[in-house]
Formats: structure tokens, C-alpha cells, sequence
């Protein structure tokens, strides 16, 4: 038991480690794909190429001082940056990295996945209430009501990738598509995915939560030091677990691109983390080509197009693999 | 069972992680409060009153709305992962039931409940 106890806990810890250098060395990234996109230089001056300035953020982060706002709630004021880190934490858990690399491999991880990234909205609007500021409140509650919209057409695309798996074991529904990777059949519903997926994260050009101009920061206003920090790497915590499930439902997770023994010499893990890479840059590329939306176009997209649309398929999808019996 | 034990140990471990991350700050930097600095953020005015008001309607829709088709959603998956035994009785009931959802969907659109004034 103990033995099993030490061996999970250096499994966890191989994860959460690279995972915490991955969230800096994103943020870099960010900076510097977005600083070539404008014809800028982006982070040059600490290291080579601005290399260690995400240490560098990360230590300055450290030592500034935490302001607790006297108006505040303190017990949940300090319970909602801990809870966004919370969550994108352990949704990695049961994330399948190649067959059989996973941390906990249950029979219901798409289920568990879905359930980590709903309770997201927690932190968010604990984090705006119990700040008492207006710009907080509003923030949180633009950004819960956005999330929780989006939320819904993201269901049903799960719903229509596990009536072709026929499994909600993300293992499974990666082996499921050995024959054909998912995002050819269902394309448009990787289309819908990604979408969904940048509004579930609050990323541009759904960024309405943070829109600077008006909302100066939306519900994290009255953090500051570790406090914002973990809103921040929360946020890229869950940009990377949303390009992994991407690429998990959609682009064949582990499986190499055609099924030619040569590439099977190349391990999963590095066709996982090429798929990945591409949806983060996927990612920071929309942030850097399209203007923000208003609020009154996001909510008419998620629930005026997304919503009916995604239905529309599950009803689809199922009809098909019924009359044909191809069901898995 | 062992698989959520994992899950259970993976978020302790986040747990005491995030503590240590917010905690350090208070032991490693110089805290100086004054009555400015720690007051809610106002674009430098003094807090007119209480965050705490009322707020949009809309949001309250939005949220009521999400109940009702997050439970189609959940109620939605043992559907699908069963769909291959149940077969044309099982798919022909689930439309009945998203039949009946779609015309309540609709009335809310016509109501124009998903419209953001």
C-alpha cells in the first residue's frame, strides 16, 4: 500500500512539474509568436532570446506584496485562486500522454474531464463576488455566464464523440480512432470545439471577462502577487488541458498521422505534444488576428448558433451509425 | 479503484501546492497596508457603496437556461454509450424527449430570452 501510495505520488509529481514549466514557457511563447505577428522583438533581455523571463515574472511575482482588499471576504477571497489552480491541476489526471501513460486511467474520463473543467466557473465567480469591487463583480459574472453558455454545445460535442468511440475512456476513444482520426468525419465539430474551447478559457476574442478598456481586468482586479498568479496559471493550465483534449477527440491523440511502420518508431508522446503544440498556437494565432467580440455577439453565438448546431449533429451522427450499424 | 485514489493523492498534492504558492508572498515580501491602498478598486475614486447590488436580469435567464440543457446533457450520455443495444426503440424515445426540448428552445428564442439587450 505504501509502496503504491510513493509510486502514485512520483507519478503526480512527473507530471505536475513539467506541467508548471510548460504553463511559463507558454506564456513566453505567447509573447513571443504574438511580438512576431506585430513585427516586434517580444521578451530579448533576460537570457538568450528571453529565455528565463517567465523565472523571472515568476519571481517577481513572489516577492510583491499581496494587498488583502478591506472590503473583501477574505476565507473565499483567498479560496478562489486556489481553487482555478485547483482545477487545472487535476484534470490532467486522466489524461492519456500514449497507451497506457495515464495517471488514472477510469472508465469514465471523459465524463471526469468534463466535470473538472464545469467546476472551473467556481473560482471564477467566488473570485468577483467576495472581492466586492464592481469591476470584480461584473467581470465574474460576464465571465460565469459566458462559460456556463459555452459550456452546453461542449456537452453535446462530447456527446457526439462518444456515440463514435462508443466509450467515455479517453484511451478508448483514441484507440477508437485508428482507422480514421476524428476531425475528418466530424470537422466541423473540431471546428465548434475549438471555438467552445476559447470561450470556455476566456481567451481572446472572447476575452470579454478581462476586457481591459472597460473592465480594467474583470474578476481579478483586486488580486495581486500569488494571488493573480494563480488566476494566470490557471488560465494556461486549462488553455493546454482544452489543445489536449483537441487533440485527444479529434486528431487521434497519440496515433501517428498515416499507419506506416516508420512512424511508429517515433514515440506517442511526441506526436501528443506536436498536436498540442499546434492547437496552443492555434490558440495565441487567434488572439493575435481577431478583434474582440461583444458580449451580445458571444451570447448570440453560443446559444443562437453553437447550441442548435451541436444538437443537430449528436441527432446526426447517431442516425447515421444507427441505420448503417456502425456503431462501436 | 485504485485509478481515483490517484485522483484523490493528485489533489492533495495541487492543494498543498497552490497553499505554498499564495502563502509565499506573506513570508518573503514587505507588506505595508494603508486605508487607499487596501480599499476596492475604483479607478481612484473612494468605493461609491457596496459591489453587492442588483444586477442584469439576463444573467439569472442565462443561468436557468444552462440547467436545462446541462441535465439534457447529462441525461444525453448513457444514451450514447448504449445506443448500439438499444437500438431504433431507444434512438426514437431520446428524439420524443429532444422534440419536446427543441419546441421549449424555440419558445424561449421567439420570447427572445437568448437576445442580449
Amino acid at each position: 500500500m505504501n509502496i503504491l501510495i510513493f509510486s502514485i505520488v512520483l507519478k503526480i509529481l512527473a507530471l505536475t512539474v513539467p506541467l508548471i514549466l510548460s504553463i511559463a514557457f507558454l506564456v513566453l511563447a505567447e509573447r513571443k509568436v504574438l511580438a512576431s505577428m506585430q513585427r516586434r522583438k517580444g521578451p530579448n533581455v533576460v537570457g538568450i532570446y528571453g529565455i528565463f523571463q517567465p523565472i523571472a515574472d515568476g519571481l517577481k511575482l513572489i516577492v510583491k506584496e499581496p494587498v488583502l482588499p478591506s472590503s473583501a471576504n477574505l476565507v473565499i477571497f483567498l479560496f478562489a485562486p486556489v481553487l482555478t489552480f485547483l482545477l487545472s491541476q487535476v484534470a490532467w489526471a486522466s489524461i492519456p500522454f500514449g497507451e497506457g501513460i495515464v495517471l488514472a486511467d477510469i472508465h469514465v474520463g471523459l465524463l471526469y474531464v468534463f466535470a473538472i473543467s464545469s467546476l472551473g466557473v467556481y473560482g471564477i465567480i467566488t473570485a468577483g463576488w467576495s472581492s466586492n469591487s464592481k469591476y470584480a463583480f461584473l467581470g465574474s459574472c460576464r465571465s460565469a455566464a459566458q462559460m456556463v453558455s459555452y459550456e452546453v454545445s461542449i456537452g453535446l460535442i462530447l456527446i457526439t464523440v462518444c456515440i463514435c468511440a462508443g466509450s467515455l475512456n479517453l484511451t478508448e476513444v483514441v484507440l477508437a480512432q485508428t482507422q480514421i482520426w476524428y476531425c475528418i468525419p466530424l470537422f466541423p465539430l473540431l471546428v465548434m470545439f475549438f471555438i467552445s474551447c476559447l470561450a470556455e478559457t476566456n481567451r481572446a476574442p472572447f476575452d470579454l471577462p478581462e476586457a481591459e478598456a472597460e473592465l480594467v481586468a474583470g474578476y481579478n482586479v483586486e488580486y495581486s502577487a500569488m494571488g493573480f498568479a494563480l488566476f494566470f496559471l490557471g488560465e494556461y493550465a486549462n488553455m493546454i488541458v482544452m489543445s489536449s483534449l483537441c487533440c485527444i477527440f479529434f486528431l487521434g491523440g497519440w496515433l501517428p498521422p498515416f499507419d506506416f511502420a516508420i512512424f511508429y518508431w517515433i514515440p506517442g508522446i511526441f506526436w501528443f505534444s506536436l498536436k498540442v503544440v499546434f492547437f496552443l498556437f492555434a490558440f495565441i494565432w487567434v488572439r493575435a488576428a481577431f478583434p474582440r467580440y461583444r458580449y451580445d455577439q458571444l451570447m448570440r453565438l453560443g446559444w443562437k448558433v453553437l447550441l442548435p448546431l451541436s444538437l443537430a449533429w449528436v441527432i446526426y451522427v447517431a442516425g447515421v451509425l444507427l441505420c448503417f450499424d456502425w456503431l462501436a | 479503484m485504485y485509478e481515483y485514489l490517484g485522483i484523490l493523492i493528485y489533489f492533495f498534492i495541487a492543494l498543498a501546492l497552490s497553499l505554498l504558492l499564495l502563502g509565499l508572498p506573506f513570508v518573503v515580501s514587505t507588506r505595508k497596508a494603508d486605508p487607499e491602498k487596501i480599499s476596492a478598486y475604483e479607478c481612484g475614486f473612494d468605493p461609491f457603496d457596496d459591489a453587492r447590488g442588483r444586477f442584469d436580469i439576463q444573467f439569472y435567464l442565462v443561468a436557468i437556461l444552462f440547467i436545462i440543457f446541462d441535465l439534457e446533457v447529462a441525461f444525453l450520455f448513457p444514451w450514447a454509450l448504449t445506443l448500439n443495444k438499444i437500438g431504433f426503440f431507444g434512438f426514437w424515445s431520446m428524439m420524443l424527449f429532444l422534440l419536446i426540448l427543441t419546441i421549449g428552445f424555440v419558445y424561449e428564442w421567439r420570447k427572445g430570452a437568448l437576445d442580449w439587450s
